[in-house]
């Protein structure tokens, strides 16, 4: 077994609170026994550090990267399920599976995050509100538990254990391997329709009616708006395009997929970095008259229509070196009045950047972490340096539990162990399956630990 | 465990009386705090020190710690991690002024001087650094003083000790490198404190509030070392290069 390790510093994609630990790349058939020698800093596994906060560090412990190969990736047309290595990335998939005539049951803002990550984070995409999160779509998994046996879990056979995995942000053991279903598609490009509306109630009011028409719903908003055009944005919706839909010199090779890069953020930005005020205002400005005032029908490539930033290679480091944080929250549909108050909290604050998201969530699914539920979520990134974050983070929590909403895990950076307790009803039942794999706390994180996750 | 904000969770004052290490945990609160630990000889007379850190969501308590007594350092270093989880942020705060002209008559006072800044603050710091190299993370302030850049006749067994310091604070620094622990070295000048109370003011002298402010901005822009004020900085800088007979005559009290 190879226990070659290099100490590292680690931190999330938001760039915050690094902390070092023992980094080791693993083969599947070895994680067994890395585990075994993990000490009392205990073990996390980590794919590509997409999670924004803390959740794929482990100061003082050890950090695993398992050693996953793309050619192990099973495709099994009839029954439109993939198998996978939990190290595989979205974007290596996507380049097998695409061609193939296939999708991903469900993509974040970035393909590049692995099956892994996908599940402890049971993520979710633009198509929440017609399909759910990625945990929906697992059919099996294989999960590595504390006492170094490999456990095979389903939605059906061992189910309590795969719900507390699925969001469990890694911290029931380490997922090895998943199958789950991938979607058929005719053509690789999606056909969006674009309403660009002046204010948050022309916005809110379009985006309520009619999700259920399109696979895909997402909107922007400007944060820095105020006055007259508070809570301008635009509303995105979209569907995978059908051969029909195409012009005939794109339904030639209907399922040709090539993401594009094209150029890397330099290592070094000097704080406080390119985001402020003023980029970010003109940035929104040319973001939203670019947009249509309303238009069905256009034409976009996945990457195009699912992931513009990830053609910027490190564009987290935009922020300068002391970072950005991502807040992203849900509040129920019939607090409407919390999710405006935060949007107003926001806006006062002059602190947003234009990296906005708001969705309309489903329902929620059967796992106790999961973080989607149903009601309106937004994401919004803010430079960590300013001084007046912290500040309004509280006071946003405050709002979003008030309200029964809850902050996503794969995200967060700053929020404490009472807003997770009164966010996720069901941590308790969480932790007794979890203590029941793992009674000595062999997995930890930064986050675990920050949040007390673990009681 | 910090936040993406760099609040702190623990925070352990070592010289729990220290006005200095009193005003710099005050200005680290915050509501991402937990605990509070002021490290002191005699806690039950910290009452008021705790008072005044005393915010909801945060426990702040005395335990009783002797510099002096090196061999109790390991177990209470072990103590503090059990019953607080990891020390986020270490504020080595704890000395003695002493009184220079006793010294010349008891050496065995500037002994006692000498091994309370000295020797205790090795031994503890070693103790600390070890913790947080272990976990991975971790900040320790230690707070020494101009008096250490060039030791000057009326206090050179106090500044001797703060010259010791510096230096070993300055390598443990180094040590640490790529441990994600850090050390953050403080050079105040003369600070109205109760140290110093009756004591002639020397020029550019500051408060026990403006060291922490200082140190505060230290922490966050991830600074090394800080002088409180900064202009001592560029005056030591030149007093450092003086030729003796010159030192010896400023009038610096």
């Amino acid at each position: 077994m190879s226990t070659d390790f290099v100490s590292t510093r680690l931190t999330g994609w938001g760039l915050t609170a690094p902390s070092v630990a023992r980094v080791i790349t693993v083969a599947p058939a070895d994680v067994a026994a890395c585990v075994k020698d993990s000490g009392v800093r205990g073990v996390i596994a980590r794919g590509l550090g997409r999670s924004y906060g803390d959740a794929a560090q482990n100061s003082g412990g050890s950090v695993l990267r398992l050693a996953g190969s793309v050619s192990d990736v099973v495709l099994d047309p009839e029954s439109a399920t993939v198998t996978a290595s939990a190290a595989v990335s979205l974007d290596e998939l996507l380049k097998i599976i695409v061609p193939r005539g296939f999708f991903v049951p469900v993509t974040p803002g970035t393909r590049f995050v692995t099956v892994g990550g996908a599940i402890a984070s049971d993520i979710h995409g633009k198509n929440h509100h017609a399909d759910g999160s990625f945990g929906a779509h697992v059919r099996r998994l294989s999960l590595l538990l504390a006492d170094g046996t490999v456990r095979e879990l389903s939605p059906t056979d061992e189910s309590d254990l795969f719900w507390a995995t699925v969001g469990g942000m890694g911290l029931t053991g380490i997922i090895l391997e998943a199958t789950f279903a991938v979607l058929p598609i005719e053509t690789s490009r999606c056909i969006v329709s674009t309403v660009r509306c002046r204010d948050l109630d022309e916005l809110l009011s379009e985006m309520s009616v009619g999700d259920e028409d399109h696979r895909y719903s997402v909107s922007w908003v400007d944060l820095l708006a105020r006055g007259r055009s508070f809570g301008r944005g635009v509303l995105w919706r979209g569907d995978h395009a059908r051969v029909s839909d195409l012009a005939s010199k794109l339904a030639v090779d209907p399922l040709r997929y090539e993401p594009r890069h094209l150029a890397s953020v330099p290592p070094i930005v000097p704080a406080p970095g390119l985001v402020n005020l003023l980029t970010s205002r003109t940035f929104n400005e040319l973001w939203l008259r670019k947009e249509p005032r309303r238009k069905d029908g256009q034409i976009k490539s996945i990457p195009g229509y699912f992931h513009p930033l990830d053609s910027i290679g490190s564009w987290n480091r935009l922020y300068g070196p002391r970072g950005f944080i991502q807040y992203q929250f849900v509040v129920p549909f019939e607090r409407e009045d919390a999710l405006r108050r935060c949007i107003e909290l926001v806006v006062e604050s002059r602190l947003a950047s234009p990296l906005v998201v708001l969705k309309r969530f489903g329902a929620a699914n059967r796992a106790p972490l999961s973080f989607p539920m149903s009601g309106w979520t937004l994401t919004v990134d803010m430079p960590a340096g300013a001084d007046r974050l912290s500040e309004l983070c509280r006071r946003l929590d405050d709002v979003v539990l008030e309200a029964g909403g809850r902050h996503y895990l794969a995200k967060d950076a700053h929020t404490r162990a009472e807003s997770i307790v009164r966010g996720y009803p069901r941590l308790s039942e969480w932790r007794r399956i979890r203590d029941s794999v793992d009674p000595d706390g062999i997995w930890q994180s930064d986050l675990s630990r920050r949040l007390a996750l673990l009681g | 465990m910090q936040n993406a904000f760099g609040e702190t969770q623990n925070i352990v004052v070592l010289g729990g009386m220290s006005e200095i290490g009193l005003a710099i945990a005050r200005r680290l609160i915050t509501p991402a705090t937990k605990s509070v630990v002021l490290a002191c000889r005699r806690p039950d007379a910290a009452t008021s020190q705790i008072a005044s850190l005393q915010r909801e969501g945060v426990d702040v308590r005395a335990v009783a710690f002797d510099a002096a007594d090196t061999d109790s350092h390991e177990a209470f270093v072990e103590q503090l991690r059990r019953d607080h989880g990891d020390p986020d942020v270490v504020i080595l705060a704890f000395g003695q002024l002493g009184d220079q002209d006793r010294f010349d008559e008891d050496p065995a006072t500037a002994v006692k001087v000498a091994h309370v800044n000295y020797t205790g603050a090795v031994s503890v710091s070693l103790h600390v650094a070890k913790q947080l190299r272990r976990q991975g993370h971790g900040r320790l302030i230690v707070l020494s003083s101009v008096a250490g850049e060039r030791v000057r006749k009326a206090n050179f067994v106090y500044g001797s000790t703060k010259a010791g310091l510096d230096g070993f604070a300055q390598g443990l620094s180094d040590s640490l490198e790529g441990s994600g622990a850090r050390v953050l070295i403080v050079r105040p000048g003369f600070v109205h404190s109760a140290m110093t109370t009756g004591m002639k003011a020397a020029p550019f002298a500051t408060t026990p509030d403006a060291v922490a402010d200082v140190t505060v901005r230290g922490l966050k822009s991830g600074r090394r070392i800080v002088w409180a004020p900064g202009i001592l900085r560029l005056v030591f800088a030149a007093l450092r290069h003086l030729p003796g007979p010159v030192w010896r005559r400023l009038p610096l009290g």
